[in-house]
């Protein structure tokens, strides 16, 4: 028998520290779909979306009642819509975006992800009809979610991709700016991609993958932040342990479940994502951990130090917890989506310039940021490229999602509900980078030698 | 299928006896009991039990807990054992 002990621990767990499961995220393959009519093939698409995660909800709740444990969110991922969708002759690939957002809503998930193309290198015909569809896609439609990797560390950084990014986000933030831009919530430029990352915006079920996985991301800020409260003044051997102790106990969960679902629904089980998602709810925010473990606000001098250490502990205690660990694995740092995060970017002492220091160490980049509205395309696609340069030499992901929030300015902010949370508009640096940005073409793939 | 059933609540006469007539009628059987009262009042215990021969299905096992804990003025709920055993043992 359990004992006593144990019993009420994970109670606790559950009950006044968040654990949950952040979502359990069925991938599934769309490259049989392809029709040379653009209606024919997106009738396809929901056709197959729907019969595949017809009950991935009810399996969701299912287990939610049997182990007590919350899955918040049930989400699809697809193939990158570019390349299901590029035998089509037409244009507007947002008729896709719009039977996506239909199959998610029959199944009842509360975003699916792929409206995506992959263009580190170059573009084909279907990823350029697909990214000028970005805008309207994420403006007529609830639940579909975007991205574009534009970067990797073999192929380099398409710096073409990069210019046309900065000018899509800001088109997004445009057409949604009756929403504050939250198309561009939706939407995630990335550096070397990752193909069955279960968390939004970026989640796309990769051209390796198999027909269908069950990819989950597990959660657990929370239960961090209390066992770290145990060992205060502690040396950093006792932190890192404890933190490792603690992720192993939250993917054991996170495979227990991960395995059970894919049982369940006849899917292969693809990985469970090693991630800390933070949410807005007070003590589930990475930002307070790094300040449990002793810098007085989160973006002051020690704070990349402190997330270094836990991310890699993160690693270290849920690797062995899982037979097979994927995504994005690494601390989360979005800033809307953190309570901690808000409160230091309100005080100005999160700034820009720290994050992106920050995400040298962890995953995954500039994530639920909100810029002024009048921040240019190119600076835009400057922060972008940044982002990526830290992607493609660290051998890592980044990614960058932004939101220029259209008449708003530094002291304002943005409330997007949710899980997606309020964003304090933060500042960028006024000088510009246009002349950089326009010079266009790719920027070579990097040596992975003489590493210093 | 194992099941491991918490009840924590305010301590007072005749909670055991609810939570064990409520089980007899569900059909579970008790493998395993641990209880203690924390600091003279909160009334905790642990049971683990055996569900395969349930005469309901598990949804309907945890409404029918859960409204008995209702009656009784305590919290009980029922979770599968394997979440227990997959966080704390290896």
């Amino acid at each position: 028998m359990l004992n006593q002990r144990e019993i009420l621990e994970t109670l606790s767990m559950i009950d006044n520290q968040h654990l949950d499961i952040r979502t359990i995220t069925m991938g599934i393959s769309l490259r049989d779909c392809a029709h040379p009519d653009a209606e024919i093939c997106a009738r396809k698409m929901y056709d197959k979306i729907t019969r595949y995660a017809e009950n991935l909800v009810k399996t969701g709740e299912d287990l939610e009642k049997e182990m007590g444990i919350p899955i918040i969110n049930k989400r699809i991922s697809v193939t990158p819509i570019a390349i299901a969708a590029e035998s089509c002759e037409t244009e507007d690939y947002s008729v896709f975006a719009r039977a996506m957002d239909a199959a998610a809503k029959q199944c009842g998930v509360n975003f699916i992800g792929g409206f995506s193309a992959l263009v580190q290198k170059g573009f084909t015909i279907g990823d350029r009809r697909l990214i000028n569809s970005i805008p309207e896609a994420l403006a007529t439609t609830d639940f579909v979610c975007s991205s574009v990797n534009v970067g990797s560390t073999r192929a380099g950084i398409n710096m073409d991709a990069v210019k046309l990014m900065g000018q899509i986000i800001k088109k997004t933030a445009h057409i949604t700016r009756d929403n504050d831009g939250f198309g561009c919530a939706k939407l995630v430029v990335f550096c070397n991609a990752v193909e069955d990352n279960p968390f939004m915006a970026g989640a796309f079920h990769g051209v390796g993958e198999p027909e269908c996985a069950i990819n989950v991301g597990v959660s657990g800020p929370g239960v961090v932040y209390n066992a770290l409260k145990g060992v205060k003044g502690e040396s950093f051997d006792v932190v890192a342990e404890t933190i490792k102790k603690t992720a192993f106990k939250i993917t054991r969960m996170g495979q227990l479940m991960a395995s059970e679902a894919s049982k369940r629904l006849g899917a292969e089980f693809g990985i469970v994502d090693l991630s800390l998602a933070p949410t807005p709810a007070t003590g589930d925010s990475v930002a307070r951990i790094l300040e449990e473990i002793g810098v007085e606000v989160c973006g002051t001098h020690g704070t990349t130090a402190a997330l270094a250490m836990l991310n890699d502990a993160v690693k270290k205690g849920g690797v062995m917890a899982s037979s097979h660990v994927g995504g994005l694995s690494g601390a989360f740092i979005p800033v809307s989506e953190d309570e901690g995060m808000i409160a230091a970017a309100e005080k100005g002492v999160l700034t820009l310039d720290k994050l992106e220091a920050m995400t040298c160490v962890c995953s995954v980049g500039l994530d639920m940021i909100a810029v002024p509205g009048d921040t240019t395309a190119e600076t835009i696609s400057a922060i972008i490229a940044d982002e990526a340069a830290i992607g493609m030499i660290n051998n890592k992901t980044t990614a960058v999602r932004i939101i220029p929030a259209p008449g708003k300015t530094v002291g304002d902010s943005i409330e997007m509900g949710g899980l997606l949370g309020t964003a304090p508009v933060m500042p960028v640096h006024n000088e510009g980078s246009a002349d950089f940005i326009n010079r266009g073409g790719r920027i070579p793939a990097p040596l992975n030698s003489l590493k210093n | 299928m194992n099941a491991v059933i918490t009840v924590v609540g305010k301590d007072k006469v005749g909670i055991m006896a609810g939570v064990c007539v409520e089980l007899h009628k569900l059909n579970v059987n008790i493998l395993d009991i641990s209880q203690t009262v924390l600091h003279n009042d909160i009334f905790t215990m642990n049971m683990l039990v055996d569900i395969s021969k349930a005469n309901v299905e598990y949804d309907k096992i945890v409404d029918s807990l859960s409204a008995c804990g209702e009656n009784l003025g305590v919290s009980i709920r029922i979770q599968r054992e394997e979440i227990f055993d997959a966080m704390h043992k290896i």
